[in-house]
């Protein structure tokens, strides 16, 4: 926020020299601020640079990792083989690893964002005793964050036997306050409370009326809400690490910390180079996600921000 | 939006550690309170023959194990024994593994038959009562097999609770080209290793002796070394802790000198850092257990050649005297439904077959017959340029003190020792007075699991 007030008024000084003829000001040819330009720049190279170490240590073999430079390419570049080998060492135990992960993911956060819709529109729409009561409850759920529910979660999930099971993590991530919190919002701004009654006016029922109009003006803050969940559930690591103690079900997270953990031992086999390559591949899914959605996300977080 | 996000994830941090340390504390006490009938032995008793015709019959035991020799161990055990079935699996690396274990016995389900535990770990286990006592198997004339001191360290409370694998006798790793080139002599008493480094460090300041960032585990050993006693366990519950115990107070002193004056390389162990410090020599030696072999050779691949081991300097000179630094023990977990196909496991493991494969693959055995190979003893690596290592860690096996025990609540004392000796490190402060509050912080989580704890 703060970035952009800065901006603006750098625009606004921009247009004040006298001399010039007046123009009307246009928004797409304000001055650079070179102080800014360069903060920007350093907060760029900031981010960038562990990506650019990440990718740069994964060309390298797991000899070259440590008596090559950290932050060059050095020596015999073994990208493609660190990812030939990442996929099939121990047996594939990478891709086991990444389908359990999209499995949570979809399962989990699609689930979430669908629960969410439905939960957010309903109490956003309807009014039914107990509303506040329901207001209350959401918002003190999304102050307490997540990882201090798990272990109370495990011992509830090892009484009825659903620990090391896809359920104890598909489960727990269905509940997503947040995002309940966020589509009741979205809903309520979102959703013209007289196109509904139009809609009930000309004998559409409640379902027909959500699936025909509410989906469709809902879609931005859906995709908000899926992309919270969506990288949420991508790096959960402490729910499954709690829940799980077969590798067969592990996440990508727990499994690659498992694959480093090989070193800390006598004896151990080190796989860096593997665990490096590892990373790097488990973060290109959730890179392109945010590359093909990022529109939607920015209309998500910005809708309701200006009073229509 | 990156500010929210950030404190978010810092929050989730902080929680994670709450949690973690909430749900030691939840499977801690649920422990002790049900620890009243773990000292006496469970009634079981079972023989030799009791054993062999276990393992003659179908079944399935499941065994958690992280050490990498493991998987090798099962194979040859299940063509010996094609009707048992081992389920292995790494659920993860020392403390992840037992916290996944307090959970599952505080939850009372999927426990595994099986389980490798450190020895500092195991009284933790064994005094809880959450390990089946191995007493009336038959296993206690393996007693002669082993060590006093690696015996010692799988007998809690005078029960036997786990069969040891592998041991870490300490000894002096260093690197022969860095202290030719520098002159240094190779220390036999802690004064000579001081001089030692201070003559590298005041001659290159980018060379260290070692590195040292404050490990609960070193210091231990080290205190164990210098003939430290600082906790007694009597009974199940009755432990004392000793600040004013002098090998304590030797061995404060004596690293003092070294920490305060920063001579230890802040570098932290087993990251990418340290092993490029082991392998171009920045880190000149390391006083460490005697499965360190196999990881320089993996990890440290640069060094080749350059490192010798040394029996590890003591206060006096003359007498050899050694410590343990890590290894493991496999337990039979209480509630095994199958606690006789389990203890015929872990003694085809650690008493059989299994220890020499474990030997061959990189692995510093703990049973004597091992030990004391030929095959064993001739063993002359090239990254050691060719020198008999194993002669040296053997005699270091042997000259390990005998008479240390751990706390049974060790674990969790580990995970507190950064806040009051690792602080001390940090500020290059005296390590005694820090050790005297990490011990106090210790007994007092002691007391509230319910332990009668006398702090001195």
């Amino acid at each position: 926020m703060a970035v952009t007030e800065t901006a603006r008024s750098g625009a606004g000084r921009a247009v004040r020299p006298m001399r010039r003829p007046a123009r009307p000001w246009n928004p797409n040819k304000r001055r650079k601020s070179k102080s800014l330009t360069l903060i920007m720049t350093l907060g760029l190279i900031y981010s960038l640079l562990p990506l650019f170490w990440l990718l740069v240590n994964a060309s390298k073999t797991e000899n070259n990792l440590f008596s090559t430079d950290g932050l060059w390419f050095g020596g015999h570049f073994a990208l493609l083989d660190n990812i030939r080998q990442t996929l099939t060492y121990n047996n594939g135990q990478f891709v086991q690893w990444f389908g359990n992960t999209l499995l949570y993911v979809v399962a989990g956060a699609g689930g979430a964002t669908v629960l969410a819709t439905l939960g957010g529109y309903g109490l956003a729409k309807f009014d039914f005793p107990g509303k506040r009561g329901v207001l209350a409850v959401v918002l003190g759920a999304v102050a307490v964050p997540s990882t201090a529910l798990a272990v109370p979660t495990f011992l509830m999930f090892s009484k009825i036997g659903l620990v090391n099971t896809p359920w104890a993590i598909i489960i727990p991530s269905l509940i997503n306050p947040f995002g309940l919190y966020l589509m009741w919002i979205f809903a309520r701004d979102a959703v013209p409370t007289e196109l509904l009654e139009a809609a009930r006016v000309d004998g559409a029922r409640e379902w027909r009326v959500f699936f025909s109009i509410t989906l469709r003006l809902l879609r931005p803050g859906m995709i908000t809400v899926l992309l919270f969940a969506v990288v949420a559930t991508w790096n959960n690591y402490f729910l499954p690490l709690v829940m799980l103690d077969q590798p067969k079900w592990y996440p990508l997270t727990v499994g690659l910390d498992q694959w480093d953990a090989q070193s800390q031992t006598a004896g151990g086999s080190p796989i860096f180079n593997l665990v490096l390559t590892g990373s790097l591949l488990m973060i290109l899914p959730i890179m392109v996600v945010f590359l093909v959605m990022q529109r939607y996300w920015q209309s998500g977080l910005t809708a309701g921000s200006v009073k229509q | 939006m990156t500010a929210t996000t950030r404190t978010a994830r810092a929050w989730r941090r902080g929680a994670t550690v709450l949690a973690a340390g909430a749900l030691a504390a939840t499977g801690l006490t649920a422990c002790s309170s049900s620890s009243s009938g773990s000292g006496s032995s469970s009634g079981s008793t079972a023989s030799a023959s009791d054993i062999a015709a276990a393992l003659q019959k179908k079944s399935t035991i499941t065994v958690w194990a992280w050490a990498p020799q493991t998987k090798d161990i099962v194979s040859a055990f299940e063509k010996k024994y094609p009707n048992v079935t081992v389920n292995l699996v790494n659920a993860g690396t020392s403390t992840t593994e037992y916290t996944k274990l307090q959970n599952a016995i505080k939850a009372g389900s999927g426990i595994p038959d099986v389980s490798q535990i450190e020895y500092y770990a195991l009284p933790q286990f064994a005094l809880a009562g959450s390990v089946q006592s191995l007493d009336g198997y038959g296993l206690d004339s393996l007693k002669s097999d082993y060590s006093t001191a690696v015996w010692d360290a799988v007998t809690v409370n005078g029960q036997l609770d786990a069969l040891p694998q592998d041991t870490g006798p300490m000894a002096l790793f260093y690197n022969k080209k860095i202290f030719d080139k520098y002159g240094l002599s190779v220390p036999t008493t802690w004064d000579q290793y001081v001089a030692d480094a201070q003559k590298l460090h005041s001659a290159n300041p980018n060379e260290y002796i070692t590195s040292d960032s404050g490990d609960p585990g070193f210091v231990t050993s080290m205190v164990w070394q210098a003939g430290g006693k600082p906790y007694t366990v009597s009974g199940t519950t009755n432990v004392t802790i000793n600040s004013q115990d002098p090998g304590t107070a030797k061995w404060a002193a004596e690293w003092d000198k070294l920490e305060e004056k920063g001579l230890l390389s802040q570098i932290n162990g087993w990251t990418s850092q340290w092993f490029t410090a082991l392998g171009n020599g920045t880190i000149a030696s390391l006083v460490t257990g005697a499965w360190m072999p196999g990881n320089l050779e993996t990890s440290a691949a640069a060094g080749s050649g350059d490192w010798r081991v040394a029996p590890m300097p003591t206060y006096d000179g003359t007498t050899a005297a050694s410590a343990e630094n890590g290894g493991s023990s496999y337990a039979v977990m209480k509630g095994s439904s199958n606690a006789l196909a389990a203890a015929g496991f872990i003694q085809f493991m650690n008493a059989g077959d299994g220890e020499t494969i474990f030997a061959n693959e990189g692995g510093f055995p703990s049973l004597n017959s091992v030990l004391n190979s030929s095959s064993f003893l001739d063993q002359a690596p090239s990254y050691f340029g060719g020198q008999k290592i194993n002669t040296v860690l053997s005699a270091a096996a042997a000259s390990v003190l005998p008479g240390w025990s751990y706390l049974p609540f060790q674990v969790y004392a580990n995970s507190i020792f950064p806040d009051s000796v690792g602080k001390a490190y940090e500020a290059k402060t005296d390590i005694a007075p820090a050790i005297n509050t990490w011990f106090k912080a210790s007994g007092t989580y002691g007391s509230q699991q319910g332990f009668t704890v006398t702090t001195k």
